[in-house]
């Protein structure tokens, strides 16, 4: 390992613009004569739109243009799309309504855009929606999604709301496995609704040049040229070739900027009627009406067992909610990123598991960190901790009788796990955690009025997305490739250009070190350029832990043509053989002589182009490479949390947290061990602070900072985190992903903890103060004590 | 529209502005001074915090006129030249930051703390005078950890630097 390749815990290249206030963000971007952007957003859940009068705005101060969502289709602009077709058990297609930009007849969630004032200055376009009259016709609302089927119908081609009713398993197996076993473990689980709230909010900035009739993006995106794709091939917005989307600095995405939004659209729109730079900047309180929210499962499921405590079953029933309209991956979500992980870490012969998607009247919901994979990990790891509890068993014996322990391992639900070590890192955990000295630390806590409870969660995910044929065959309308180009510079200096676009990770960073370490030259000389449609061909971004499974592979691949090339350089160079010549270290030698070239007068000989004919060998160096992944990848780890829970006032304190982690071969400790806190967070976020309600009219309850929870430093504890390794077969750098682990482990851990410490399994999350504390009232521990 | 004048960085500057202009619109925008930045609109979020006359303070919920002759730091006026901020190299060394957009206000009211409260900071105090910054990144570990190294730091001199 060099002080910069693979493996070292390099400090990140990207840092000094942040810490020092010089970053680019889009609404650090200002284009001259622009004017700002104000959606004026529906106040009902659900209501027809009898009439919209623009008359009196049009004609306020500083106003340009006041449309609607009738403009919107006198102008032809297309719908957003949801992406991923699921078929249902009947084999009918999804049913997807259409989802205009800006809602024309009817709005189908409080914040539905219903019109858009662009002026001078943000205040007057605020100033001029006030004046916009919008007659509504209110309708009652669905907000439940366990009652979504019998509620008003929202969309006229999804009757009793239902988007689609799919399945995946075998059903018969299944049940008669659960009718003949000794025990069947049964759960209802609300998985709580979330609201990602990424630091920077949503951002665009639209601008028109006439002279070539083409129209430039930025925006916070996850993903630019798939915006630049949907943008022009579904919503029509102008050809590919005339639309350029650039994300620049990003901050934090957590799957929320993945998806193609309405406002967006609308300023790109809005920039070619008018003329003018259109630059639109979410509020807080905005985003939390604008953005895709995440989770938001209901669900029962049974978990069989033998007299051994084997594991024989798992049935599983879940109702989506996707919330007003289908997002643009929304439906992939619920299905394949979630029943296809219901194995977990275990050898589990029969699963069935149902997914009945519904539309409400909320926000349109899609994926959020760990996206399908946390609501899997916590159905299987809170049926694991429950039945272990209900057979009398030690919670980590049950998990390790029940380990896979051979690979490659088919599990019911399409998966094939490739590697992995479930025991290693379940041994590790739980000796970092100390878990011997539990007993002694519980009745330490009983002392203090205090009672403590030790939680696991052996989660496992699948990252690395995707093989494009086996995501296809799924009904994905994309491949999930990954693409890179290597530019090396005349004086040896390289620039990688990637498809994976960086809103937190470092690839900044980690990619240069992957470069550094390949031609061994320092990272200072390598740059990495993303995010910009002009200058990368083509990507397919960042999200589900796959930029380095995915996205380095894709620069390794350019690298092997690199060198393939540069040896070529070097043997005309060093009048060798091109078999003889050897790379190493930035130099290259002819092998069993004292010959050699560094790697700059290789790279500038082959753009002088002095040594070699023009029809021997192409001048310059430059490569590209698009890489497929051959499976996704297998991330798998044991989180242990340890909670104290005030028996007075039910508030829980987070006192200890271990996190093994198997993440394949590491780039860069540092950046990782970042990327694990940070899920942590997230997902002790959803067990015991986060949720976002809706009243039963469909108001948002917990729309603002003031409402809706968000961890703060206190609610968290320092972590401990370790690795165990085992090598990714599947990606020639072996690795397999570490993004979304920390928000996937989390939730399950903290609740296993949490009902070990008050002795009921009847808690939801968030398992907020006064949740626990009406649990604890029907505890048999409380019942004991009194 | 009223007239308003401070000291930015230690630059004097006068601008007509809105009587409705917030101190973060007037340094992003007329200034164009944007790593202060803004993460919500309910002041809870903090990474919009610069200092007035050497204090942290929020600048989403202050008027530019309410600082009028008042001296402001704002992240861009810690580092001298390629001279960091020992608060600013902390929170690089210890990996504190990851997209860097509640950054600026983490730096601006780290650096606040260590002036109320000392140099030699225990994680319980840095944790709950993080109270008023937001970050959804980093869970909060290290950046937890680069407030304790950059106090320290802080004791071989630039404390001033914020003033």
């Amino acid at each position: 390992m060099s002080v910069t390749g693979i493996g070292a815990a390099v400090r990140r290249k990207e840092d000094f613009r942040f810490i020092t206030g010089k970053g680019q963000y889009t609404d650090d971007i200002s284009r001259p004569g622009e004017a700002r952007a104000y959606f004026l957003r529906s106040p009902h859940a659900h209501a027809k739109i009898k009439r919209v009068d623009v008359k009196a705005a049009a004609k306020m101060p500083g106003v340009e243009a006041v449309l609607t969502g009738a403009d919107l289709a006198a102008d032809k602009i297309g719908n957003l799309i949801c992406g991923w077709m699921i078929h249902s058990k009947d084999g009918s297609p999804m049913k997807m309504s259409p989802h205009p930009a800006i809602a024309a007849d009817k709005v189908c969630y409080v914040g539905d855009p219903v019109a858009v004032v662009i002026a001078d200055t943000l205040a007057q376009a605020k100033d001029a929606a006030e004046a916009i009259k919008v007659e509504y016709e209110v309708l009652q609302a669905v907000v439940d999604p366990a009652r979504a089927k019998t509620g008003p119908q929202i969309h006229d081609v999804a009757p009793k709301n239902t988007i689609y009713e799919w399945h995946l398993g075998d059903a018969k197996a299944t049940d008669a496995a659960i009718k003949s076993a000794k025990h069947v473990t049964k759960i209802d689980l609300t998985n709580n609704r979330l609201v990602p709230n990424a630091m920077e909010p949503r951002v665009a900035v639209a601008e028109y040049d006439a002279g070539n009739d083409s129209l430039t993006l930025w925006n916070t995106s996850q993903n630019p040229h798939v915006a630049r794709l949907v943008i022009s091939a579904f919503v029509g917005i102008t050809p590919e070739n005339k639309l350029r989307v650039i994300a620049p600095d990003v901050g934090g995405g957590f799957g929320s900027k993945i998806f193609i939004y309405p406002e967006e659209v609308v300023c790109l729109w809005a920039a070619r009627r008018t003329g003018r730079p259109v630059k639109w900047t979410s509020d807080r309180s905005e985003a939390f009406l604008a953005d895709a929210h995440g989770r938001d499962h209901v669900t029962h499921a049974e978990m069989a067992f033998d007299a051994g405590g084997q594991i024989t079953a798992l049935k599983v029933h879940t109702i989506a909610n996707l919330g007003g309209y289908m997002s643009t991956f929304s439906s992939s979500i619920p299905t394949y990123l979630y029943a296809t992980l219901l194995s977990g870490q275990y050898a589990i012969p029969n699963i069935y598991c149902e997914v009945d998607a519904v539309y409400t009247n909320t926000v349109p919901v899609d994926a959020y960190r760990g996206a399908g994979r946390p609501e899997a990990t916590f159905v299987v790891e809170r049926l694991v901790e429950t039945g272990a509890r209900e057979l009398g068993m030690d919670p980590a014996e049950l998990r390790r009788k029940n380990f896979i322990k051979s690979f490659p391992h088919q599990t019911p639900v399409i998966m094939n796990y490739d590697a992995g070590n479930y025991e290693a890192s379940l041994a590790k955990a739980m000796e970092l955690a100390d878990v011997k000295g539990f007993a002694s630390r519980k009745s330490a806590a009983v002392k203090s009025g205090k009672l403590r409870g030790l939680g696991y969660s052996t989660y496992i995910e699948a990252c690395g997305i995707a093989p494009s044929q086996a995501v296809g065959s799924l009904g994905a309308g994309v491949g999930l490739w990954e693409s890179a180009e290597v530019r090396v510079n005349p004086t040896g200096s390289v620039e990688i250009l990637t498809g994976s676009h960086a809103h937190g990770q470092g690839h900044e960073t980690t990619f240069a070190q992957l470069v550094s370490e390949r031609l061994g030259i320092p990272i200072e000389s390598i740059t990495v350029i993303h995010g910009d449609t002009d200058k990368v061909q083509f990507g397919m971004g960042t999200y589900g832990s796959r930029s380095g499974a995915v996205g380095m592979s894709a620069i390794a691949k350019a690298l092997d043509k690199i060198e393939a090339k540069a040896k070529k350089v070097a043997a005309h160079m060093l009048e060798a053989s091109e078999r003889d010549i050897e790379f190493k270290d930035g130099k290259f030698t002819v092998a069993g002589t004292d010959k050699s070239a560094g790697w700059g007068d290789v790279t500038l000989d082959a753009y002088i182009a002095h040594k070699f004919a023009g029809q021997e060998l192409e001048p310059g160096l430059k490569e590209g490479a698009f890489y497929d992944p051959t499976n996704f990848t297998f991330p798998a780890g044991c989180h242990i949390c340890e909670v104290e829970v005030d028996a007075e006032t039910g508030a829980t304190q987070i006192v200890n947290w271990t996190a093994v982690d198997d993440f394949g071969v590491i780039i860069n400790p540092m950046i990782v061990e970042g990327q694990v806190h940070g899920g942590i967070a997230q997902g002790v976020g959803q067990a015991l602070l986060e949720h976002a309600v809706y009243d039963k009219d469909g108001q948002l309850v917990s729309g603002s900072f003031m409402d809706y929870t968000m961890p703060r430093a206190e609610d968290v504890p320092s972590f401990k985190v370790g690795v165990t390794v085992t090598k990714c077969p599947s990606n020639p750098l072996g690795i397999k992903g570490c993004g979304e682990a920390g928000a996937i482990a989390a939730p399950a851990a903290v609740i296993n903890a949490i009902t070990d410490a008050i002795g009921t399994e009847k808690i939801s999350m968030p398992a907020t103060p006064a949740a626990v504390w009406a649990a604890l009232k029907t505890s048999p521990l409380r019942q004991a004590a009194e | 529209m009223p007239a308003v004048s401070m000291t930015v960085n230690g630059k004097p500057v006068t601008a007509d502005v809105d009587s409705r202009t917030l101190l973060v619109q007037f340094l992003r925008e007329n200034l164009r001074l944007t790593g202060t930045h803004v993460g919500c609109d309910t002041s809870q979020c903090g990474a919009c915090v610069v200092h007035v006359d050497g204090k942290a303070r929020k600048s989403c919920t202050t008027f530019a006129w309410q600082v009028e002759g008042a001296k402001v730091t704002t992240i861009e006026g810690l580092a001298r030249g390629n001279e960091l901020h020992p608060m600013q190299a902390a929170f690089r060394e210890h990996h504190g930051l990851q997209c860097g957009y509640c950054t600026p206000g983490m730096i601006m009211a780290a650096i606040d703390m260590v002036n109320r409260k000392g140099n030699d900071l225990d994680e319980k105090t840095i944790r709950h005078e993080l109270d008023g910054n937001l970050c959804r990144c980093t869970g909060y570990h290290n950046i937890v950890k680069a407030i304790h190294a950059g106090a320290r730091a802080m004791k071989g001199g630039m404390r001033q630097a914020a003033e």
